[in-house]
């Protein structure tokens, strides 16, 4: 009987970098369903809390169609722009990945502006989330959509540094891989959003 | 991309074209209910139609996302990540149907 | 400047509640006291609290665990002991007292003892038992103990300042509402739950990633040890349930700080989502408490059986359906709001259905032990108690599943019977039975076996006289959560339950002795071998303690009982030819300071201290971004290091091989390992 009862050889470093990320990147898919699942939730909540019939009332009077679709174009080009910046990246342009993480970040700051612009509005006429069941629900699932995005843009700023002070090494290119995760998996949201608030909202 | 989810620096596959076709479809499905919400006064589609089509197009442009954005792919993404999404998608199912059922079921008992 | 701060929130409404207060300020000062005294703090903090080791991380659990059960128990007993004498009188509690008691008991047993005992438990086994080196996210790992430690901490310091919530375990609204509940009670509750459910959700993260993707090379899912299975399931479960947990008790807070309208009476707010979303989480907590503790009963079972569990597939298929099926019954904890009949009849036959599964277990541990050669270690009779128990207050579920019979005795203590009924067989004795079970591995020597007996009888018999009773109770209409009563026909029954809680104390007292005892003995209690008790599975295969690294060489996995099947083909102790460097995750101070940012943050919140909130989100923030600059998180260990360890280890074992006169640390029946004659 010959030695078959464990492994002799060591991993090559290539070998542990390309394990360590796909781990990585398995367990920031496992956070995103669970944060799925939160939102999932929110959307329950604000369903159920829109049977309310004074509630249907106000969004119809409170919501504004090219203002959602203006937030909703900004936040699918940053989904772009993300892309780009992840392409860049394959093919190792530092340049090219600061300046489409550059771009990216404005257009999500430009859809937080909106939101903080729409909310405000909404909180001066009175309907500020303390007013019904269906503006607290309204403000917690929007609201929660956009501190993920504000997340997402500190994230991404971190990230721009990290690229500039260490350039496009494994650890950084594995991280910069799952803000993408994070900030498209916020576009989907933002789909859900749009679709369930507003636009049935509007009708 | 096709790899994207397991290596970040091999790669590749359908890199530019695969988000350019994502941001097309994504535009096209975000425009249609739009539009018909926008219109509605013109067209006097009823509501109920119009909710449906909102929902197959919302439906569609999630999937669309999962494709060319987060590339998704049957035969390359590994499969505890698909695994997981089947399953996080089968739970939202039952907790956000659950919930509705219980919910509005109540609703109704409580308005009688 | 305080926010809701003053000097009223010390507990001077009572002389129970200041006694609270200084046994918790006077147990953290005599520990700090004889730490500093004997100069532990350096040991301490560089070996331990900074440590990102599962082992150590798991033992840290565990010790958390039993501090809060003691805690916790102690309320138990407060409570027993008013519900004896408050027979027409007002017993020695205030209500307000006797509120926040049942609300902290519920509270700590759950998120505080429970949880962190399963997940130590899981954190010291399963990478071993996968034949891996760590976890899979070993900094996370700390994070999420931390995490943990900073919600019992918010609990724990509501006895001193402030009070705890009177709203019970689970928080209804709308008394758990500002406008019924003013204080900051429920708010410590929240944030308590609040931040040790993220560390839950990132541990349960943790260990999905990890069992998929550090198995050692050959051990498929259907070779995975049952615990792992286990472990598995439930780790899954807390990926997805806690969410619902974290948003309920955000919008409750919200309600609260905000005055917003979720939950409240008025203005559009539905109550009754509370209760809905809450039970989405709370049921499949059920079985993330239990199914790991069915994990450590299968283990346990086919060890000291000395035979292959029986039916493993059977048992996999049934913790897998128990763990889906266990997100379609919510609604059965509140039969009593009043839904349709067919959405009853859904969740009650959805519930009862649950009971198969389990039966299915029950059989084939049964069948385990069929003409298996049974040691009558303490695991073993913790597990034997926790079948005959268990099947008992399955029972009593399967009546509860129906709802005619859930409107006779919803929130009667037949319900309190029912799930301490459940939880302390199904979940705590089977963490007693790993606790014993995994302590060699985990310090290198075994527990005293009688004390572990003496304690195991104590438990069951004061399990049985404490809950037994309180199903007659109930069945004669006595409400849960009752501070005094005046009907005279109950109090004979509250002193048996009385009596049982002191029998279940004298239980903890064994084990506190047992432990003394076998750290007086340990020298002659040393588990040289690595396997005390001829088991099965890879843990075994590792020196007690393991050294940092678990396994020098990955294991090859070519069976079920992977172990087993080594030592039967006698290349278990086989020498290897070369060792190689390890890469070890180095320890860091970041996951202390994230606990202890998120409880200033946790307790800011509850206060109202809006600056100090601000500061310690920042500060929390800062310190995660910090590491996440840090790239070069690990050391090297040099083979001829790694070479020397084992060799002493293995030295060590072929010393206590040869020596008869040592309390037979594996079964004289084994022949001596190859490799080591």
């Amino acid at each position: 009987m010959t030695i078959d009862a464990v492994i002799a050889s060591a991993p090559s470093a290539s070998e542990a970098i390309a394990e360590s990320h796909e781990r990585k990147a398995f367990g920031f898919w496992l956070y995103l369903m669970s944060d799925a699942i939160i939102f999932a939730l929110l959307f329950a909540t604000y369903v159920v809390m829109s049977a309310d019939a004074e509630g249907r009332q106000t969004a119809r009077s409170l919501f504004s169609l090219s203002h959602v679709s203006g937030e909703t174009l900004l936040l699918l080009c940053s989904s772009l722009t993300f892309g780009f910046a992840a392409l860049a990246m394959h093919s190792v342009k530092r340049g090219a990945v600061l300046w489409w993480l550059l771009v990216t970040f404005a257009l999500g700051l430009g859809f937080l502006a909106m939101e903080i612009i729409e909310f405000r509005g909404m909180a001066q006429v009175g309907a500020g989330p303390d007013r019904s069941g269906f503006l607290s629900a309204f403000f917690a699932l929007v609201g929660t959509h956009g501190l993920h995005v504000a997340f997402g843009l500190v994230w991404i700023l971190i990230l721009a540094s990290q690229v500039i002070i260490k350039g496009l090494t494994p650890p950084v290119t594995s991280r910069l891989f799952r803000l993408g995760l994070f900030w498209h998996f916020l576009d989907i949201v933002w789909v859900g959003i749009f679709s369930v608030v507003y636009l049935p909202g509007l009708l | 991309m096709s790899d994207s989810t397991t290596s970040p620096t091999t790669d590749n596959g359908h890199g530019l074209r695969s988000y350019l076709t994502g941001f097309k479809l994504a535009l096209i499905l975000t425009a249609i209910p739009f539009v018909l919400v926008a219109t509605k006064d013109l067209t006097s589609l009823p509501a109920s139609a119009i909710l449906v089509v909102i929902a197959v197009a919302a439906v569609l442009q999630i999937l669309v996302h999962l494709r060319y954005f987060l590339h998704l792919d049957l035969s390359a993404t590994p499969r505890e990540n698909m695994m997981a999404l089947v399953f996080a998608a089968i739970l939202i199912f039952i907790m956000v149907g659950g919930s509705f059922w219980i919910m509005f079921d109540l609703h109704r008992r409580m308005s009688i | 400047m305080f926010g809701k701060l003053t000097i009223d929130a010390l507990p001077f409404y009572s002389w129970v509640a200041m006694g609270g207060a200084l046994v918790t300020v006077g147990g953290v000062l005599a520990v700090t006291f004889a730490v500093t005294w004997f100069g532990w703090w350096r040991y301490l903090w560089s070996e331990w609290l900074t440590s990102v080791d599962h082992k150590r991380i798991g033992v840290m659990y565990i010790v958390l665990a039993l501090v809060m059960l003691l805690r916790g128990f102690v309320d138990a007993i407060m409570m027993r002991a008013q519900q004896a004498i408050a027979l027409n009188s007002e017993g020695y509690l205030p209500p307000g007292h006797f509120d926040q008691i049942f609300s902290s008991h519920g509270t700590i047993m759950i998120f505080f003892m429970a949880m962190p005992f399963l997940t130590g438990l899981i954190n010291i086994v399963v990478p071993q038992q996968i034949g891996a080196r760590d976890v899979a996210f070993p900094f996370m790992n700390s994070v999420s103990l931390w995490l943990t430690a900073a919600g019992a901490a918010l609990v724990m310091v509501s006895l001193v300042i402030g009070k705890f919530s009177t709203a019970g375990w689970s928080g209804y609204p709308p008394y758990s509402g500002v406008q019924y509940n003013p204080g900051v009670g429920v708010d410590y509750w929240l944030w308590a739950l609040l931040i040790s459910g993220i560390g839950t959700t990132l541990a349960g993260i943790n260990f999905t990633v990890t069992i998929f993707k550090l198995r050692a090379p050959g051990m498929n899912l259907m070779r995975m040890p049952l615990f792992t299975w286990t472990a598995l399931c439930s780790s899954i479960l807390m990926t997805f349930a806690f969410p619902a947990l974290t948003v309920v008790c955000a919008l409750l807070w919200l309600d609260r700080t905000f005055g917003m309208h979720f939950f409240t009476n008025d203005s559009g707010g539905n109550m009754m989502n509370y209760a809905n979303l809450f039970w989405i989480w709370g049921h499949p907590e059920v079985y993330i408490l239990i199914l790991p503790a069915f994990g450590i009963f299968s283990e346990v079972v086919a060890t000291f059986s000395a035979k292959r569990l029986f039916g493993y597939t059977s048992l996999v298929y049934a913790t897998a359906s128990i763990a889906v099926l266990s997100f379609t019954v919510w609604l059965h904890h509140f039969f009593t709001m009043g839904a349709s009949p067919n959405v009853n009849a859904f969740f009650g036959i959805a519930t009862m259905i649950i009971a198969v599964p389990t039966g299915v277990k029950v059989f084939d541990w049964l069948l385990t032990m069929y003409r298996g050669r049974i040691t009558f270690h303490p695991s073993m009779m913790w597990t034997l108690g926790f079948i005959v128990t268990f099947v008992i207050g399955g029972m009593t579920g399967v009546l509860l599943a129906l709802p005619p019979v859930n409107y006779m005795v919803h929130n009667t203590t037949f319900l309190v019977a029912h799930f301490h009924n459940m939880l302390i067989p199904g979940a705590l004795f089977g963490y007693f039975a790993g606790y014993m079970y995994w302590f060699p591995k985990a310090f290198g020597f075994t527990l005293d076996e009688r004390w572990g007996a003496r304690s195991f009888w104590c438990w069951l018999i004061g399990f049985y006289l404490a809950f037994m009773p309180l199903y007659i109770l109930g069945l004669m209409g006595m409400p849960r959560r009752l501070e005094h009563y005046n009907v005279a026909l109950w109090q004979p029954y509250l002193i048996v339950a009385a009596l049982g809680a002191l029998l279940i104390l004298l239980g903890i007292v064994c084990q506190g002795v047992q432990l003394v005892v076998s750290i007086r003995q340990r020298q002659e209690r040393l588990d040289l071998t690595g396997d005390p008790w001829n088991g099965r599975t890879l843990e075994w295969l590792t020196s007690s303690p393991p050294p940092p690294y678990n396994f020098a060489l990955l294991p090859i996995v070519r069976e079920i009982d992977a172990f087993e099947d080594m030592k039967k083909r006698g290349v278990a102790y086989q020498k290897p030819p070369r060792y190689h460097d390890i890469h070890i995750p180095r320890n860091t101070d970041t996951g202390v300071a994230v606990g202890a940012f998120a409880f200033l943050l946790g307790f800011a919140v509850v206060w109202q201290i809006w600056w100090l909130v601000i500061a310690a989100a920042v500060a929390l923030w800062a310190v995660i971004i910090a590491r996440s600059f840090e790239d070069d998180t690990e050391y090297r260990l040099p083979a001829d290091e790694v070479q020397e360890i084992e060799r002493q280890h293995r030295q060590a074992m072929a010393g206590a091989l040869r020596r008869p006169d040592v309390d037979a640390p594996v079964p004289s029946n084994q022949p001596l390992p190859e490799g080591l004659a």
